[in-house]
């Protein structure tokens, strides 16, 4: 497999009157092509800057990349004038988002959404954009495809808005889709259809996916690679095997014990983490999951650790890994 | 034997607890919105069925979770409980009164005892009040406790006891996290040392590790005061690990009622399957192994629900008789309720 993808030492930051916003703190990672890779992580983790700074979508002021590099497909994203950029956006990488009317435009039908997309991006008639535009709702299984193109958005409820999304990301055939909280908003069972969907399309098109969420499960059962995020920093990555079977780095540990199972009788409690994720305006030098830690050390504090690998592809930010197991017997 | 005695028969066979054992007993409840048409002279042109005839009790100390996707009715049913909302037909008895029945003076002492949680921390808080004013508000309303250096001492003792420092009495509610809101959400419903609380989403906004904080707080707050729970939720994790028994509902019904483990283990009402089956479960392994069963389609409109079985339209069981006749929410072994003709 090939390399899609490849995030070096990124880092984006927000000047703000509160002090500097370190949401994104030096990742690094790559999605090989087909591959589909989830970023997890609390909320204000920097999930979505992450994403929105791939496309180059940091609104200045107050935000900006400061440091590192991205490669996409051969191209240096960090270097291309902003005409290359929009050609790239919604052709090369697509982007879904959580909720579907802020990206929507409400004044449009969705025919006039769909064909728009494809004109800009292909030398096509306005018909054959439209015998597209409806071929892409019959792939996303929209019923009705005729009467819902001259719809408008607000027409149709949340989970087929969320489809003609997946539609107009679809639509130019991208080979990177990246999908920030696309199902958080809806019911469980249209969830469950709308991952399915994103699952079957994208194999059948090739292309890569960044699934941005919070859930867990979701993770489990969709993601090839896994990205663990604290405080701006990937703190551990590797496969979805890795990270579920053997975490390795206090707070993913921390993470897979907090959640409630469906799939298991009932326990007696559940393990939190206690306190809160930290201010990324007062980050210090040292680990930032430091204050929430159980398997901190006087060392911790000093600097942040570096990724490193644990077994092949599996790669830990923690002085302590190589202790956890250790202690985790020791504990109970 | 009379038609009445045939019911007679068939109620005693049904699995209930005594009389003295249930805090809360809903039977038959409705509540039908009319849809109005016209600006000045409005006129109903419909109804929406939110609630369409459940039935369910809530034993002493008891959490009962109510759980379906959004719009079938869960915090419909609970505003009918807190006589939000004037139930269209059905009974509310608590402790052997039927609330609906009752005037708002009669009411009053009861609604103290009865006390809600939201999702939204933020917007159920009043943002230009302080945190200790919140607190304590419900507790001077209601004349608890009249003496403004007593009531403090209470509103510090309420934020210690749901693991906030007493000195957030003097912050505003934007000065606090999410998870640290839903607990000044908690302390507030505790002011009046309430018998029951309705918990509306109330941890579905958190994130995964507050939320486990917080679902410990209200097991160890159940646990210290014997309270009972009405827990409503989308969250099919969450309600596993807080409920007693659990209620499913769609469009307006309940359409399965069991032990929680029961439920879980051995679902019968092909909603119920497919809810289960939609949720994900954080282990790779276990999931790469389960089937998926896609519930086909979009919940269909209160306003409008189908005939017979509201499910009959996305259900993989389906016969001709579902779109005929509403099926009967019947026992089908001790305490396990289910409305579907073909299980
Ligand atoms: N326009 C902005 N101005 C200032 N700070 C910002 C801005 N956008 C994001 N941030 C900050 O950057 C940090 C990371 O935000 P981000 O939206 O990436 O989080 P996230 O991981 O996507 O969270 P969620 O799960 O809630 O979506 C947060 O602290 C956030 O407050
Ligand atoms: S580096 Fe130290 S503080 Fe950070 S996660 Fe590891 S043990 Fe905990
Ligand atoms: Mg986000």
């Amino acid at each position: 497999m090939a390399t899609l993808l490849k995030i070096e030492n990124l880092k984006t930051q927000f000047f703000t009157s509160a002090g500097t916003v370190k949401a994104v703190d030096g990742i690094t990672y790559s999605v090989e092509e087909g591959e589909t890779v989830a970023i997890v992580g609390e909320s204000g983790c920097g999930k979505s800057v992450s994403a929105l700074s791939i496309l180059r979508l940091i609104p200045w002021p107050p935000g900006k990349i400061v440091e590192g590099s991205i490669h996409f497909d051969g191209k240096d994203l960090l270097s291309l004038d902003e005409e290359a950029m929009r050609n790239l956006r919604g052709k090369d990488i697509s982007m879904v988002f959580q909720e579907p009317m802020t990206s929507l435009n409400p004044v449009l039908t969705i025919r006039e959404q769909l064909t728009e997309t494809l004109i800009t991006h292909f030398p096509i008639s306005e018909e054959e954009a439209s015998k597209k535009a409806l071929k892409l709702l019959e792939m996303v299984g929209i019923s009705d495809p005729d009467r819902r193109l001259e719809q408008y958005p607000h027409h149709l409820s949340g989970g087929m808005r969320q489809r003609v999304m997946i539609a107009m990301a679809l639509s130019c055939e991208p080979k990177l889709i990246i999908a920030d909280e696309p199902t958080t908003a809806l019911d469980v069972t249209i969830q469950a259809q709308i991952l399915e969907l994103m699952k079957d399309l994208t194999k059948r098109l090739g292309a890569s996916l960044i699934i941005i969420t919070h859930n867990l499960g979701v993770v489990a059962r969709y993601a090839d690679r896994v990205n663990v995020m604290y405080a701006g920093k990937i703190i551990e990555t590797g496969t979805a095997l890795d990270i579920y079977h053997n975490p390795s780095h206090p707070y993913t540990l921390a993470l897979l014990k907090s959640v409630p199972r469906m799939d298991l009788p009932r326990q007696d409690k559940l393990d939190p983490i206690e306190g809160q994720p930290p201010d990324l305006t007062r980050l210090d030098d040292g680990c930032s999951f430091r204050p929430r830690c159980r398997f901190a050390q006087d060392g911790c504090a000093h600097s942040f650790p570096d990724l490193e690998a644990v077994s092949e592809g599996h790669f830990v930010a923690c002085f302590e890994k190589d202790n956890l197991k250790e202690q985790e017997k020791v504990a109970s | 034997m009379s038609p009445e005695e045939g019911v007679m028969a068939a109620e005693s066979r049904i699995t209930r607890p005594k009389d003295n054992e249930i805090l809360i007993d809903v039977r038959g409840l409705k509540m039908y919105f009319p849809v109005t048409e016209g600006i000045i002279m409005t006129r109903t042109v419909a109804e929406v069925k939110a609630v369409d005839g459940i039935d369910f009790y809530i034993k002493k100390g008891e959490t009962l979770g109510l759980v379906g996707e959004s719009g079938c009715g869960k915090t419909t049913t609970g505003r009918c409980i807190l006589q939000l909302e004037k139930a269209t037909a059905g009974e509310i008895i608590y402790d052997g009164k039927d609330l609906t029945k009752l005037t708002q003076k009669e009411m009053s002492p009861i609604r103290e005892k009865i006390q809600v949680i939201f999702q939204d921390p933020f917007s159920s808080l009043n943002p230009r009040m302080k945190i200790g004013d919140i607190i304590g508000e419900p507790i001077k309303v209601h004349d608890i406790i009249s003496d403004a250096g007593e009531r403090k001492k209470r509103v510090r003792e309420l934020l210690s006891l749901c693991g906030l420092n007493p000195k957030f009495s003097d912050r505003y509610p934007h000065e606090m996290s999410g998870g640290q809101r839903q607990r000044v959400g908690i302390a507030r419903a505790l002011a009046l040392n309430p018998e029951f609380i309705i918990c509306d989403e109330a941890v579905s906004a958190l994130d995964v590790s507050i939320q486990a904080q917080v679902i410990n707080l209200l097991e160890d707050l159940r646990d210290e005061f014997g309270l009972t729970y009405l827990f409503i939720s989308h969250d099919l994790s969450v309600i596993r690990h807080l409920c007693h028994r659990v209620a499913v509902m769609y469009l307006g019904k309940i359409v399965e009622l069991a032990d929680c483990d029961e439920l879980y283990d051995n679902p019968l009402h092909p909603y119920t399957r497919a809810l289960l089956s939609a949720v994900p479960i954080p282990d790779p392994t276990i999931e790469a192994k389960r089937a998926h069963e896609v519930v086909k389609g979009e919940v269909p409109s209160p306003i409008n629900p189908p005939s017979g079985c509201v499910f009959h339209p996305r259900c993989s069981l389906a016969v001709d008789g579902c779109s005929k006749a509403v099926p009967e929410f019947r026992e089908i072994k001790p305490g396990h309720w289910v409305a579907c003709t073909e299980v």
